[in-house]
């Protein structure tokens, strides 16, 4: 459903992203890894739309995305979470999962002011979906507390319940294990197969936590400084000499 | 350190006489055809050298003096109190809404006449700086030119009702649409720009704006305005002694009573309550509403809003547009009241005056906006002899106020939605 094609991404002299290609299949978890300053965030940043790519295509469901506007290309289907947690952190947790489901609301101001019965229905229905996902992730006690004063696992758990709730297709996952305990790595890795699994979302993931990207990628993405180093199975990329000099080694 | 500070100190009161002697320190004599230089007054020159002193001694001892002003919020006893719970400062503030709305109604009926009219243009003011702050304050954009919707809203109704003959009630919702269609249309390639950018050229916006109206003399009568501008009417009953219109009737006549000014008056105050009444209103479900925490996402992590899907130019020109629409309504207001605009009533000190307002008022909050609308329409007048210091004393408060309490007098606290528990 998704094919990135030769992708380059250059900031002036540095070619951080060099020729990267990859694709997502439905119902599939893909993990990209590879050392710190590889391109991996670079690359998502790329097909999220927040840069511009220099060179390369990335097609979603046939069409050209590279290069549209970062809101539109969320709007398709294709909504990712951050290396560093972005929460609007002083909204509540609720109001969080509601915010991102404005696209999906009926943006009439005048039925909003005069609070039709149609726009409180479809503020009642977003309420339920927000509840829906607070309860899948185990937020349901904190959704009226500020989101930055949750702790750091649920913020992560949070920004994920934030993307699921515009029903994306395909989810891009930036080190989503970063900085989580053993317990917390391992609800996540429950959590992530669930959705692909219950709610049939692809899943590109970027990850240096080797356990949860060996148990749960179908396929694995290697980069190494910009280029793409090897991709296959996990069990190839286990065997992978190139992979085991560059990178697995050093660990 | 010490000697720095001196060095510091005494270039500063230098500049001090450099610049205040020249301006004050001579007078301009003319004696029939010729102008010749004298010195002031010997007093005026004893000021200037004393000023120097000051900024001498203020320059030197600032640290101590800025430190010991940055305890001033501590002194407040309110500082560290807890915020109130949600419910009960719902409770609280809609009770106490309730009775200042209260208050205003009866106000008209025991006030002077000039205190009604003066609580008018504070009831525009509300207006003004209720609008604004859905763009300074929950959209985190800074308008200096909003003024120029208030002269769109002011002039539309002029204009309207000098070549067409429109009438108050028709002229209102056209002047705050027209604003807003001019907010729309100039907010559209501008909010690409950010912060400081943004500022420079809303500011610029609202100068052209003026100086068209001045300059387009056989449309808007220039710098001499547009006068005649009629007073609402209710039910199509005038207001004055004699009715001006075909068709209408008069407000005295009609219920048999004597003539009186006040009536007029009045029904103006009653109008400018109610109006403000609404856009309060308005403004407040707009908080609720998915826009308003659109504005809120995006003020917070613009970066997180796009990646959920926000389009940041459609969510700020929301705003921008909702602001402005609202400053049409308040002009045509101000239109109405006045009888006669020029563009003198709309120059950037009006701008900076509404924005002043809503950030003493604490930016975003309703009540606080409010408050300060009330205070610093009124203190001027209250104060008329110090008119001449009245920007002065308007900085001088602004700049405490930046110390004391930068989030303003009530600062906003949302009003969040709150997840009921499922059983
Ligand atoms: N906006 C940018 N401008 C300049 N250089 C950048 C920018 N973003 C990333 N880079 C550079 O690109 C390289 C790859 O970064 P990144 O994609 O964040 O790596 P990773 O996520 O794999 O750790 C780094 O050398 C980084 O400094
Ligand atoms: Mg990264």
């Amino acid at each position: 459903m998704l094919e990135v094609q030769n992708l380059s991404m250059r900031f002036g002299g540095l070619l951080a992203v060099d020729q990267v290609s990859l694709d997502v299949r439905e119902h599939e978890i893909v993990a990209i890894i590879g050392p710190n300053g590889a391109g991996k965030t670079t690359v998502f940043n790329c097909m999220s739309g927040f840069y511009k790519p220099t060179g390369g295509k990335i097609l979603f469901k046939g069409g050209e995305i590279q290069g549209k506007p970062d809101y539109k290309i969320s709007r398709l289907g294709l909504v990712r979470t951050f290396q560093h947690v972005r929460l609007f952190s002083r909204m509540t947790v609720v109001e969080n999962l509601l915010v991102a489901q404005h696209r999906h609301l009926n943006t009439n101001l005048l039925s909003g002011i005069l609070n039709t019965p149609n726009y409180r229905e479809k503020e009642q229905k977003s309420l339920d979906r927000a509840a829906y996902w607070l309860d899948r992730v185990g937020l349901t006690d904190m959704a009226n507390r500020e989101a930055g004063n949750l702790a750091y696992g649920q913020q992560r758990r949070l920004e994920i319940a934030r993307c699921m709730v515009t029903e994306p297709k395909l989810l891009m996952l930036d080190e989503p294990a970063a900085g989580l305990n053993p317990a917390e790595t391992k609800d996540l890795n429950q959590l992530i197969i669930s959705l692909k699994e219950d709610y049939n979302v692809s899943v590109v993931l970027i990850e240096h936590d080797m356990s949860l990207v060996m148990d749960i990628s179908d396929r694995i993405n290697v980069i190494n400084q910009g280029r793409p180093l090897a991709s296959g199975t996990p069990d190839e990329i286990r065997r992978n000499d190139d992979v085991i000099k560059a990178y697995l080694g050093e660990a | 350190m010490a000697a720095h500070n001196l060095k510091h100190a005494l270039f500063c009161a230098i500049v001090t006489l450099i610049i205040s002697y020249p301006i004050l320190g001579f007078n301009l004599a003319s004696e029939g055809t010729t102008v010749t230089l004298e010195g002031a007054k010997t007093s005026t020159i004893v000021g200037v050298l004393l000023a120097a002193v000051v900024v001498f001694l203020f320059q030197l001892f600032r640290d101590n003096l800025m430190g010991s002003l940055r305890q001033l919020p501590a002194v407040n006893p309110l500082a560290n109190r807890k915020p109130m719970e949600q419910s009960k400062r719902l409770k609280l503030e809609s009770t106490l809404l309730t009775l200042m709305i209260i208050g205003a109604l009866v106000w008209p009926f025991i006030a002077s006449r000039g205190a009604v009219d003066l609580s008018t243009l504070v009831l525009i003011y509300i207006m003004l700086a209720l609008g604004l702050n859905v763009v300074v304050g929950l959209a985190g954009l800074l308008d200096l030119g909003y003024v120029a919707f208030y002269a769109v809203g002011a002039y539309t109704f002029a204009l309207l009702s000098q070549y067409y003959g429109v009438s108050f009630w028709f002229a209102l919702p056209i002047g705050a649409l027209l604003a807003a269609l001019f907010g729309l249309v100039l907010g559209f390639p501008v909010l690409r720009l950010r912060g400081d950018y943004l500022a420079i050229v809303t500011l610029g916006f609202g100068e052209i704006i003026r100086i068209l109206l001045n300059n387009m003399t056989n449309l808007t009568g220039g710098p001499n305005g547009i006068g005649g501008i009629p007073d609402p009417t209710l039910f199509g009953m005038e207001f004055g002694r004699r009715v001006k219109e075909e068709g209408n009737t008069s407000f005295h006549e009609t219920f048999g009573i004597a003539y009186s000014g006040e009536h007029k008056v009045i029904f103006l105050y009653l109008i400018a309550l109610v109006l403000a009444v609404i856009t309060a209103i308005a403004i407040r479900r707009l908080m609720r509403m998915p826009v308003g925490r659109a504005w809120e996402a995006l003020r917070e992590d613009e970066i997180a809003a796009k990646s959920l899907g926000l389009n940041r130019t459609a969510v700020k020109l929301s705003a921008f547009t909702i602001g402005a629409f609202f400053a049409g309504f308040a002009g045509t207001v101000f239109a109405s009241k006045q009888g006669f605009i020029s563009p003198e009533s709309f120059v950037f000190l009006e701008s900076a005056i509404i924005l002043a307002i809503v950030v003493l008022g604490g930016m975003g909050s309703q009540m606080g906006v409010i408050l300060a609308a009330i205070a610093v329409t009124i203190l001027p007048e209250l104060a008329r002899e110090f008119s001449e210091y009245r920007m002065l004393i308007f900085g001088a408060a602004m700049v405490l106020m930046m110390v004391w309490r930068p989030q303003g007098l009530l600062p906003m606290r949302r009003i969040h939605i709150e997840l009921k528990k499922q059983e």
